[in-house]
């Protein structure tokens, strides 16, 4: 209302200008709404609320293991809506150190007739933890190509980090696998999808 | 064209044109509010018959009478068509008649704008309500659409109820606009900011709002429509998108909604009780300022939905706080209202009653929002009927109190008849004992576990229900009894003067009863 001064007895009168500034107004709401979608990523990111853990880790000087602490990482497989895979971890819970690089690996099998790309999507609980679990090595950084009825096992290497809060003593990693089509389309699609979409799928 | 040229000097002193032209090419305010209200209320009428299957449905445990897929449409339909096509068009219609006839305007700023953003509302609910005869059927995933219930998992015709929202969203970003240049620009001499009349600010205040969030609410459709139909994911886990954001956006714009519904009523009660209780309103300035820091705080508490989808500690004390702030600035108001009140020569003619009723039910949906808020709470209230009664609390009783409120209070100024009072008497009580017998126990069943949106339940909430289907048939029967008096008033009646109500104040009742046609084309002086 600055532009309003009580002492100013005629009040501005062009309709243009007002239309202009909500015009403006508008815009940059609807372009706002869109920057929510970033913002979003960004911040899941930086502070690991939604549990998406993050891509390959790159450890800049080797951690050292912390032997006085063990910390159980339980696994946890599931499919996505109509997915056929027989998909399961091949150990459900391992005892780890801080520190200490571990490689566990999940089952994976097409039982259709036809090959089939899928893509696994990583979640960790508590969200707390997100920022403290590093994966080296996870199938879940690129899409898993299978012929019909192939069966693999696919591995993950993590290092639970020493800085992992106290009060934390076990992490749940829960995969689930999507139904990303035949290997043909699946270029076209990922072409699609990576000009809207986060990268942070790790 | 010759005939329009010929009689241009007397342009601004005829009156309507005849037939339907007049309303498919009126610019008058007048003319363009009644068909807001008309329109609000043909669709109160038809989300209420929705509500009705609804509560016939859940008059007794088990699936009597529709399926569950058509409940699940009639809540969806009900929710939407209440918000959009009922309490919204209503206050823009208000507005329409009272804005400019409150800051001595001729007529709206942009009058051929406001015929279009009119008549796009009934194209909007035309696809909107033909979406029931698809194949498919209506959208059937809540008025809060929630990804991926309606994105991977919506019925086909989600696509028009996407292009229907986009339609009504540009109507109210119009009107909004219209509403903001008619209140900087026509205000007559002398009449500054702060000697507005509070339905003046509060409407000046909803359409900042509007602006602010409609634009968002058509980005998140958008989103949808671009995740269902070309293959982005913006909501989609499987390619890297997060459902959770779409709560996020979706109650981004859904909070401020909820006061941009309740904004104007506000004002309109701010003008009846000081006009029933012959006394000027009590503190005018921190009405305002109130009225300000409700609508600045909107923004900031919108995770208040989404305590239970696992917002961490940090941000679940932060929207706890920042909501229990709101009731701060609402409280204010509710005190200056019961302070002009207190010792006032108060009289209870029908719109007296209703804004009466307004503060004290209002304020019960004002308290159970702050069982809400608190966080740890809410994971038992959440999605049980507790949010239900707390919701139609502040809806009914809150904004459509207000709108019936007004109603009477303008209707003599209006039609230049007093409407029948002891019938609109009749309308209120009914009303206020229907919607408490309907709305009261939905908070019991909430609390005792009994899910919203659901079509059977366990049998321990059948007597409630019974109750609230009770309430709810008798609710919705005596709105057509506001439909006969508000026609009997039209058509006839004793004839009101230029200011019916010994109390009231402002620029409209220095007009005759009913206002002409054209109004104020020469500014008054406010002194
Ligand atoms: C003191 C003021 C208020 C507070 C503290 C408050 C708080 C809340 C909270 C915490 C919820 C979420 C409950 C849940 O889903 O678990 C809620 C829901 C809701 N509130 Fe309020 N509220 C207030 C005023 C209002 C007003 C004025 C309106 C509208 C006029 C309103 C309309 C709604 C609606 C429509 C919902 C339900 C949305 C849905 O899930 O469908 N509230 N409120
Ligand atoms: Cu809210």
């Amino acid at each position: 209302m600055a532009e309003l001064p009580e002492s100013n007895p005629q009040p501005p009168r062009s309709n243009a200008r007002v239309i202009g500034w909500c015009l403006v107004g508008v815009v940059g709401m609807f372009a706002f709404g869109f920057a929510l979608v970033p913002l979003y990523n960004v911040f899941c990111e930086i502070t690991g609320i939604n549990g998406k853990t993050g891509g390959r880790y790159e450890a800049s000087e080797a951690m050292q293991t912390d032997l006085n602490r063990t910390v159980e990482v339980q696994f946890i497989a599931q499919n996505g809506p109509e997915m056929p895979w027989v998909f399961r971890p091949m150990v459900h819970s391992i005892k780890v150190h801080p520190g200490e690089p571990t490689q566990v690996a999940f089952y994976a099998e097409n039982p259709t007739g036809a090959a089939m790309v899928a893509q696994a999507i990583p979640s960790l609980a508590p969200s707390e933890g997100t920022l403290y679990f590093h994966k080296t090595e996870c199938f879940c950084f690129n899409r898993q190509a299978l012929a019909a009825g192939e069966i693999t096992e696919m591995p993950l290497v993590f290092i639970v980090d020493t800085a992992l809060p106290e009060h934390i003593t076990k992490l749940t990693l829960s995969y689930t696998l999507y139904d990303q089509g035949e290997p043909e389309t699946v270029s076209a699609v990922t072409s699609e999808r990576a000009t809207t979409t986060s990268t942070n799928n790790g | 064209m010759s005939a329009v040229i010929d009689t241009h000097a007397q342009d601004h002193h005829h009156g309507p044109a005849k037939g339907i032209t007049r309303w498919l090419y009126t610019t008058n305010h007048k003319d363009i509010g009644t068909m807001y209200l008309v329109f609000s209320f043909a669709m109160f009428l038809l989300g209420g018959t929705m509500a009705m299957v609804i509560r016939a449905e859940l008059f007794q445990p088990g699936l009597q009478i529709v399926e569950p897929e058509f409940f699940n449409q009639m809540t969806t339909m009900h929710g939407l068509i209440m918000v959009f096509g009922a309490v919204m068009p209503a206050f823009v219609g208000l507005a329409n008649w009272m804005l400019p006839m409150m800051i001595g305007a001729p007529d709206m700023a942009l009058p051929r704008m406001n015929n279009w953003s009119f008549w796009l509302l009934p194209c909007a609910f035309l696809i909107l309500v033909s979406t029931l005869f698809m194949a498919g059927g209506a959208p059937n995933f809540g008025w809060t659409f929630y990804a991926p219930l309606s994105t991977t998992y919506g019925p086909p015709s989600t696509t028009f109820f996407i292009f229907a929202v986009h339609i009504m969203g540009i109507s109210s970003i119009m009107g909004a606009i219209n509403v903001i240049a008619t209140i900087l620009n026509l205000r007559a001499p002398g009449m500054t900011m702060m000697k507005m009349p509070l339905f003046v600010w509060t409407w000046l205040i909803t359409a900042f709002l509007l602006i602010a969030v409609m634009p968002v609410l058509a980005g998140v459709v958008t989103m949808m429509l671009m995740d269902i139909n070309f293959g982005t994911s913006f909501f989609n886990a499987a390619g890297g998108g997060d459902p959770v954001l779409f709560q996020h956006v979706f109650w981004f714009f859904g909070h401020p909604e909820v006061y941009i519904m309740i904004l104007p009523a506000f004002g309109a009660v701010s003008h009846i009780i000081p006009a029933f209780a012959r006394k000027p309103l009590f503190g005018y300035a921190s009405m305002v300022y109130a009225v300000g820091a409700i609508a600045l705080l909107s923004f900031v508490v919108w995770a208040h939905h989404m305590f239970t989808v696992g917002v961490p500690l940090a941000g679940e004390l932060f929207f706890m706080y920042a909501t229990m702030l709101i009731a701060v600035p609402t409280g204010v108001k509710v005190f200056n209202w019961v302070a002009t009140m207190f010792r006032g020569s108060m009289t209870f003619e029908a719109p007296m009653l209703f804004a009466v009723a307004f503060v004290i039910l209002f304020t019960i949906g004002g308290f159970s929002g702050l069982m809400l808020a608190i966080a740890p709470a809410d994971f038992q209230y959440h999605d049980t009927y507790f949010v239900v009664a707390h919701f139609h609390y502040v809806l009914v009783p809150g904004a459509i109190f207000g709108i019936f409120a007004s109603a009477y209070f303008w209707l003599p100024k209006w039609t230049g008849h007093m409407y029948d009072e002891s019938l609109a008497k009749t309308h209120f009580w009914l009303s206020f004992v229907g919607m408490n017998l309907a709305f009261f126990p939905m908070h019991f069943l909430g609390l005792a576990g009994m899910p919203r949106r659901i079509p059977d339940y366990a049998l321990q909430f059948a007597d409630f229900n019974m109750v609230s289907s009770i309430g709810a048939f008798m609710f919705g029967a005596t709105q057509l009894l506001f439909l006969f008096i508000v026609i009997k008033c039209v058509r006839g009646g004793e004839k009101a003067p230029a200011k019916p109500w010994e109390g009231a104040e402002g620029l409209e009742w220095t007009l005759p009863s009913p206002a002409p046609y054209h109004t104020f084309s020469t500014p008054p002086e406010v002194k």
